[in-house]
């Protein structure tokens, strides 16, 4: 036990308890379902027919709807991974390291589709599909980091011994963060500075910034249902033996 | 609708095969990760339940 246990609320250490977030991960699953689908259904309709188009990019800037989020879990996925591996190595927590794992391939996949929408993009908006530009650069990185943690996580076979690992490669390569963030304003790229954020007053009219909105928190929630369901796996991969795990209805109820 | 007709959204105005394999790209490889996902947990469902009827 840590000293640094009794800091901590009730809470934080049942999300610690596999057969806790078995239960309250099965409840939530669904809302996080029905959320992503109304939000991104809502929101790719809304920016695909309704929104208006750019005065400067014409339609294609209908692309950003599905690009910037991607851009945003792709990183967000990034820290939560070394976040969740974090807590796994002070409080010695199997579930986060759970969770870390399946931050993995969802992030691999946001990354994937930030980068080949962002190519797709290029082309009809500075005529090439790729330039060595900073912030692609970046981002490929994030790509190849994410392929790195997967390798490692992979190649030990050992699950506490691969969290523990795996947890210090995300945390390291969390430096490359701000750097994807802070690339379009260090140096001179050809990719745009932001013109999105979660927090602050939109620069874009309304028509074109709800859409946006939506996409967003629509990709959030379904990060969080896919992170649900993979980490529930995990738990049925590793409970296998216990009471708990063989008597829920589940397992029983076939 | 910003458009006028079906033919224009889906051409719009020469940017439509951009715009329409962005979105196909963006639904497509995350309906991936959740047929995954789901096939994934059936994998393991099977697995525990066959390590629960040894048991009892």
């Amino acid at each position: 036990m840590s000293s640094l246990d009794w800091r901590m609320p009730r809470w934080f250490h049942q999300m610690g308890s596999p057969k806790w977030f078995y239960e309250w991960g099965g409840r939530l699953q669904s809302w996080f379902a029905l959320a992503a689908l109304v939000l991104l259904g809502w929101g790719m309709i809304w920016g695909l027919a309704f929104a208006p188009a750019d005065y400067q990019q014409g339609n294609s800037f209908r692309i950003m709807y599905v690009h910037v989020p991607a851009a945003i879990l792709s990183q967000s996925i990034f820290v939560s991974m070394a976040v969740a591996g974090a807590i796994g190595i002070i409080w010695k927590m199997k579930v986060a390291f759970m969770v870390a794992r399946s931050c993995i391939a969802i992030g691999a996949t946001f990354t994937a589709i930030a980068l080949l929408t962002g190519a797709i993009w290029g082309k009809p908006t500075w005529g090439t599909y790729w330039v060595w530009d900073a912030r692609l650069t970046s981002t490929l990185v994030l790509l190849f980091l994410y392929a790195g943690v997967m390798a490692l996580n992979q190649a030990i076979s050992e699950r506490q011994t691969a969290g523990k690992a795996t947890a210090i490669l995300a945390l390291v390569g969390t430096i490359n963060i701000p750097i994807i963030k802070y690339s379009v304003e260090w140096w001179n790229t050809l990719h745009q500075s932001s013109s999105f954020s979660l927090t602050e007053k939109p620069t874009m009219p309304a028509e074109m910034y709800v859409p946006l909105l939506l996409t967003v928190l629509g990709s959030y929630c379904l990060f969080a249902l896919l992170v649900l369901m993979r980490t529930r796996t995990q738990i049925l991969q590793t409970q296998g033996h216990t009471k708990w795990l063989t008597q829920h209805p589940d397992i029983e109820g076939v | 609708m910003f458009f006028n007709s079906l033919e224009d959204l889906w051409v719009m105005s020469g940017h439509g095969a951009f715009v329409w394999s962005c979105y196909g790209l963006f639904v497509g490889l995350l309906a991936l990760n959740v047929w995954h996902s789901r096939s994934q947990r059936a994998k393991a469902l099977k697995q525990v339940r066959a390590i629960a009827r040894r048991v009892v």
